[in-house]
Formats: structure tokens, C-alpha cells, sequence
């Protein structure tokens, strides 16, 4: 249960200065933001919002010399070969880019200005996507976690108390993995480890158990973020050609890894373990727990570790956040799907700033919802997941 | 009400062992066969004592005796789907030639045994080229509706590499199917291999969905119109959310794409057909009326009992129909798709 939202302590928040930040000389002003802001009468609490390092410079002034150098002379070497160009640079808003050139997501006053003001967000959760995790030399994947955790706490968690970071780890090395875990994991400015969903391995593999018993430790929840390359294939059948594919294909990846995480016993070994699902949207949920269900009740013998459901399993140990918004042809479908999905409790409200997909928290929902619904998706599921 | 008739659009006519298929291999590979004893395709998707393989009474690999008594009875046609992998055999020539000789005993055995059956040619699809000849040998043959594909491939089926397929399949008028399973020797999700037959079985639905998108973005209806394709075994209460995912990717993303000249949903409620088993259906029915409302099931659902693996009832779906939905689904929307 969760406390009723005093929604005037976020209404009346006072905006930071713009500096001018908004490149198309349309500053909305107070009062465009504030009628903005009445059509959501809800507080917001936004679970994805994306930081970049502003220069290469920055990400190494948090490095050692050795891993600066080896960054200056060597640097990211990820699964290669898996390009699909995006639709826009930075797969960014337009009106995202910072007048002093710095990439989207990674000036702070510009972030505040155009997000957290501009919407009267009560937290924001940083998902930074650095490729930090999916390096292939571990000691370097190690080392640009650690540095990319210290800058989210020195220059967004401590600057600005509405933000919350994500622990970044080095995934594929279980214990390299844990060790950062156990660093930040006490660290109250640190609300979840952050995976990419195309992994090397699918995610139940016990390689990366070390990874989920330091989470378990410290309650700290796993988000497994929209993206990446692992080294094969991003599809069951091969490479797809285009972005769309890529972009669109992503639920598909979503859905190996929850058939991992729960046919592979994850949740009898770690009965605290909590997932969060981010920018996979949530409708091809309710079809995937039917067949797994039924794939359960007909293998079960394959996997005695599972006793109960799937979707037992699933309802209790995974949150999902809802961007990019399902938008069904009818509008009493997507009331429909809340019904099938049926975890109003489990669904974050996410907006994916500074991406193009961006969810606008006034226009996400195609269908006016009720109050009850409105506010615990928009901010009380967070809250009470996240201990805000 | 007069009797029904009932199309089966899913019968397996597996092949019992390799020994079936040498009366119809050339000599060269009748003899490399045998010296090297191989014993046929390594793929496993239907593991022989698997629960899902054979319902009770049945054999994973029923002969026709069996077909005719326990699949047979109360239906008016069947369409066989034949699961053997020859795209696993990474040797082309031989893998066209195992196709061959199952496509030989397909109607030696079947076709003309047995007049209410229809079979699906099997090719070899990692060498489209050799895939479409194999299509040309049978396409005339009356007993032949459909090329069979398996669901997972190298390459997603709307890449144009696999254009010759479709070519023949379209100037033949032949329905396509892509079943479930296959074996191409990558993994079968986009993050590695799992553990468990389970999660490999439970996973080919989102294979099919990864076909789908491919089929409709990279412009496979585009270039064939009138391509018509069945996909088999891979449930489709997922439809609906894959129709409003797509058509919304397409809306932010379309200036990639300008071939995908329709929404995608359009694309799938006019090239795609999906039979009915495995249901994977919610356990509120209400819920399953739902979903046929939301993609328009009723002309997209074809019967089938996917005999003989081992599935629920379709007794919850067809509950909710009603004579005129049974009527398209038991018979009409079969007939349209083979040409029946």
C-alpha cells in the first residue's frame, strides 16, 4: 500500500534557469508548462530516462590511466556486425540537442529544463546506456562500469535529489558483476543493475548467478533495458535487414529472456529476486504466459524445478514499464489487454527521454483510464518498487 | 444443420528412418549414405519421447494405417506437414536430394494411398536456388498444396535471398507454410541457446513473430501479391499485440521502409493464416473471444489437429464460434488458401 500523492508539491515545483538550452527559440514559458502539466493530474515518476557521457574526455576523467589509456588507444570493442542505422542521430528527439552540441541525455540543466520542469516529475530513473556491460574485454567492461556509476552519482544523483541511478555491471562476468553490486548496492541514489536485453547467453544460464544473488543482497531489483547485440542472430531466425526489424523485434527478445529466467529455476534459487522490464512495451505479455503455461503443464518433466505457473511467476517477480505504448485499433482493446495482462500493480510509467519513441505523460495512454489505474501506473507502482 | 465438413491442416507424415528414403536417392549419395552412416538430420525439435510428440496411443511417427484410423476419422481432407529437417544437412546437394526422395516417398506412400490427403513439399531452403527446382518437379503434381518452410532459418524469410521460393511457390499457386521448428545451427533466440527443450519450444512463437515482421517490413508481399502463407504450430493469440506493435513502429518508421506501403496489420490479415493448435489460450474464455475479436480470427484461423503431437482440446475456441465462423474455420478458409 502506498501513501495518497499531495500532487501540489510537484505541480508548484520551481523550474530551473533554461540557459536558452531550447534550440528552436519556442520557450514554452510558466504557463504553457503549467497547463501542460494540469492534464496529468497524477504525480509522475519517470523509470527511463537516458544519459550519455557528454565527451569521451569525461568518461576518462573517471578512468585509471591505465584504462585511459587503453580507452584512447584500443577503445569499446562490443559484438561488431550488427549494425542497423537508425532513423535519426542518437535514435534522438530533434529537439533533444543541447545548443552547446553535446549529446542528448547528457547535460543536466538541458535535462531538467526539457524533462523533470517541463513535466513536473517527481523522480526520474537514469538508465544510462554506455555499452559498459557488452564489453568484450571484462577487465575494461569492470573498469567503465565502476566509472560510469561514479559519475552518475557525482553528477546527476548529488546534484539533483529528484534522480535516481542505475548500478552498471559488466554482465557477462558473473562476479566482476557482483563485485559492483556490492559496491553501490547500499548506495541509496542507486534504485536497480541495468542489463541490456540481448545478452551473450539467455539470462537464466547460471553464469550469471553471482549477478542475481549480490541483487538479492542488497533488494536491489534487475532492469533489463530494450537493446544491444550478444553475437549472434538478433532473431530465433537470423538477421533481419532493417531497423524496424531491430526496433520493432524487440519483445521478441523480451520474451527468451523471461522463458529463460523462469524455465531455467532463477525464482526457486532466488525467491527475493525482482526484474523490471524496460521499453519492451507490455501486450505480447498476456500471449506469451498462455503458451508458456500450456508449454509447462504438457514439459514439465523437462524442468521439476518448476513448481508452479509461469505466470505465477511471472506476475510476482517481474515489473514492466510501459513504453513504447501499446496502441490497439480499438480503444476498449487496450482495456482489454490491462485485463489480460492483469498486473495494474506492476506497470511503471516511462517516457524513454531523449529517444524518438519518447511517451509524452499527458498522450501515452490511448484511452482515458481511471484514477486509480492513472495513478499507480504514473507513480505509486514506482514508488512502492522502488522504495521512493 | 447440415453436416460439417472439416479441413485438418496439420497431419504429420514423418519419415520413419533414412532406410524409407533409399529407393529414391541417386546412387552417388544411396552410397555416401551409407559408408558414412549417416542417419538423416540432426535436428531435434520434436524429441521422440517428449511429452508434446505423440499423444497417448500414438507414434511420433505414424504410418498411414495409423493416419486413416485416428486422424482421419470425421474429416473430409488433410494436409500433411512433413518435418523432415533437410536444411540441418550442410552439405546443399545432398540435403536436395534427401528433399527429393522425400517428396517421391511423400506420394508414393501418401498421395497415392490415400485420396482426402494434400502433403507439402519439402525443399531445401538454404539454397533457394535448389529449393525452387524442387518446387518446379512437384508443383503440377494435384497432391501437392503447399511448400513447406521450417520456422527457424538462416535468414528471415522476408530476405530476399529466399525470392526463388516464393517465385515458384506463387507460379505454381501453391500455399506456403512455415511450421514450427528447424535447425539452421544458430540459436534459437536473439540471446543465445537455452537450456531446456521447453524454453526452445515455448521461444518458436516469438520465432514466428520475428518471420512475420520480416515477411511484412522487408516487402515479401510487395514483391508477391498473391503469396499465401500458413503459419503452423506456432499459436496466434499474440497476433493482436504484434498488429499494434508493428503498425506503431511503422508510423514513427515508415520513411525507412517506403516499400511497406500498407499498415503491417493489413499485410498479415491478407497474406497470413494460422492454425489453430497449440491454442495457448487464456483461461478465461472471455478473454479468447477477445482476441478473435481484436485480429478478425475468424478468417484467419484454419482447423487442425496437429496429430499426433500432443495438444489440449480445441473445444474452448470452437465454443465461441458461431455456425458461420465454424463454417470458415472447420472448411472455407482452408479451401480458399489450398485451392481445395
Amino acid at each position: 500500500m502506498t501513501a495518497p500523492v499531495d500532487t501540489s508539491t510537484t505541480v508548484d515545483r520551481p523550474a530551473v534557469e533554461r540557459n536558452g538550452h531550447r534550440g528552436n527559440g519556442e520557450a514554452p514559458g510558466a504557463a504553457m508548462r503549467a497547463a501542460k502539466r494540469a492534464r496529468t493530474d497524477t504525480a509522475i515518476i519517470d523509470t527511463d530516462i537516458h544519459i550519455y557521457f557528454p565527451s569521451p574526455d569525461v568518461l576518462r576523467s573517471y578512468l585509471s590511466e591505465r584504462w585511459q589509456e587503453y580507452h584512447r588507444t584500443i577503445g569499446q570493442r562490443g559484438y561488431e556486425g550488427c549494425n542497423y542505422p537508425r532513423a535519426m542521430p542518437n535514435a534522438a528527439r530533434h529537439d533533444a540537442w543541447p545548443e552547446d552540441g553535446t549529446p542528448p541525455g547528457s547535460n543536466l540543466a538541458f535535462l531538467q529544463a526539457q524533462l523533470l520542469d517541463e513535466w513536473g516529475m517527481e523522480f526520474g530513473v537514469l538508465n544510462p546506456l554506455v555499452g559498459a556491460g557488452y564489453e568484450r574485454n571484462l577487465d575494461f567492461g569492470a573498469a567503465f562500469s565502476r566509472a560510469t556509476n561514479e559519475w552518475q552519482e557525482a553528477e546527476w544523483l548529488e546534484p539533483d535529489p529528484r534522480l535516481r541511478g542505475s548500478i552498471i555491471v559488466p554482465w557477462e562476468d558473473g562476479v566482476q558483476a557482483a563485485a559492483e553490486i556490492d559496491r553501490w548496492g547500499s548506495h541509496p541514489g542507486f534504485v536497480h543493475v541495468l542489463l541490456i536485453a540481448r545478452t551473450k547467453e539467455p539470462l537464466g544460464r547460471r553464469k550469471y548467478w553471482p549477478m542475481y544473488e549480490a541483487a538479492c543482497r542488497h533488494d536491489q531489483p534487475i532492469a533489463i533495458h530494450f537493446g544491444g547485440a550478444g553475437g549472434g542472430p538478433i532473431t530465433g531466425t537470423g538477421y533481419p535487414a532493417h531497423y524496424i526489424e531491430d526496433h520493432g523485434g524487440m519483445p521478441q527478445t523480451f520474451q527468451a529472456q523471461i522463458i529463460s529466467l523462469i524455465f531455467e529455476g532463477v525464482f526457486q534459487r532466488f525467491p527475493s529476486l525482482k526484474f523490471v522490464l524496460i521499453e519492451g512495451g507490455f501486450g505480447w505479455i498476456p500471449p506469451l504466459l498462455w503458451r508458456m503455461d500450456e508449454a509447462w503443464r504438457q514439459l514439465h518433466i523437462d524442468v521439476p524445478h518448476v513448481t508452479e505457473p509461469p505466470s505465477e511467476i511471472f506476475r510476482r517477480h517481474f515489473w514492466v514499464s510501459t513504453q513504447p505504448m501499446e496502441e490497439p485499433f480499438q480503444p476498449e482493446q487496450f482495456r482489454q489487454l490491462l485485463d489480460h495482462l492483469d498486473m495494474d500493480d506492476h506497470l511503471l510509467f516511462a517516457t524513454d527521454y531523449p529517444h524518438w519513441d519518447f511517451d509524452s505523460p499527458d498522450r501515452a495512454f490511448p484511452i482515458q483510464l481511471d484514477e486509480e489505474r492513472r495513478r499507480k501506473i504514473m507513480a505509486e507502482n514506482a514508488r512502492s518498487l522502488y522504495k521512493f | 444443420m447440415s453436416e460439417e465438413t472439416r479441413i485438418d491442416c496439420d497431419i504429420h507424415n514423418e519419415v520413419p528412418g533414412l532406410e524409407a528414403l533409399y529407393p529414391y536417392l541417386p546412387a552417388h549419395w544411396l552410397d555416401y549414405c551409407r559408408e558414412s552412416a549417416f542417419n538423416g538430420p540432426d535436428a531435434n525439435d520434436y524429441p521422440a519421447g517428449a511429452p508434446t510428440t505423440a499423444r497417448e496411443g500414438s507414434q511420433p511417427k505414424p504410418d498411414l494405417t495409423e493416419i486413416r484410423s485416428h486422424a482421419l476419422d470425421g474429416v473430409d481432407m488433410g494436409i500433411l506437414n512433413c518435418a523432415y529437417r533437410v536444411q540441418s544437412v550442410r552439405n546443399e546437394d545432398l540435403a536436395a536430394s534427401l528433399a527429393t526422395a522425400v517428396n517421391h516417398w511423400q506420394v508414393e506412400h501418401w498421395l497415392e494411398q490415400e485420396p482426402r490427403l494434400r502433403a507439402s513439399i519439402v525443399v531445401p531452403s538454404h539454397n533457394p536456388q535448389l529449393a525452387a527446382e524442387e518446387i518446379d518437379r512437384w508443383g503440377g503434381h494435384p497432391g501437392f498444396v503447399q511448400v513447406v518452410l521450417p520456422a527457424r532459418a538462416e535468414a528471415p524469410y522476408g530476405n530476399r535471398r529466399y525470392d526463388p521460393i516464393f517465385a515458384a511457390a506463387v507460379r505454381h499457386d501453391l500455399a506456403v507454410g512455415i511450421q514450427y521448428g528447424g535447425a539452421p545451427g544458430h540459436p534459437p533466440t536473439a540471446a543465445g541457446w537455452p537450456s531446456y527443450f521447453i524454453e526452445e519450444y515455448a521461444g518458436m512463437a516469438h520465432v514466428f513473430q520475428s518471420q512475420v515482421i520480416s515477411l511484412v517490413c522487408d516487402g515479401a508481399f510487395e514483391r508477391f501479391p498473391s503469396l499465401r502463407i500458413a503459419l503452423i504450430e506456432g499459436g496466434f493469440t499474440w497476433l493482436p499485440s504484434l498488429m499494434w506493435r508493428i503498425d506503431k513502429e511503422w508510423k514513427g518508421l515508415r520513411h525507412n521502409t517506403p516499400w511497406v506501403r500498407r499498415r503491417p496489420s493489413e499485410y498479415m490479415r491478407t497474406h497470413l493464416r494460422f492454425t489453430i493448435q497449440p491454442l495457448d489460450a487464456p483461461p478465461d474464455s472471455a478473454h479468447l473471444a477477445q482476441i478473435l475479436d481484436q485480429c478478425g480470427g475468424e478468417d484467419l484461423l484454419l482447423y487442425a489437429s496437429d496429430y499426433p503431437h500432443r495438444r489440449g482440446g480445441p473445444e474452448q475456441l470452437l465454443d465461441l464460434l458461431s455456425d458461420a465462423q465454424r463454417s470458415k474455420i472447420f472448411s472455407a478458409n482452408a479451401r480458399e488458401l489450398y485451392r481445395l
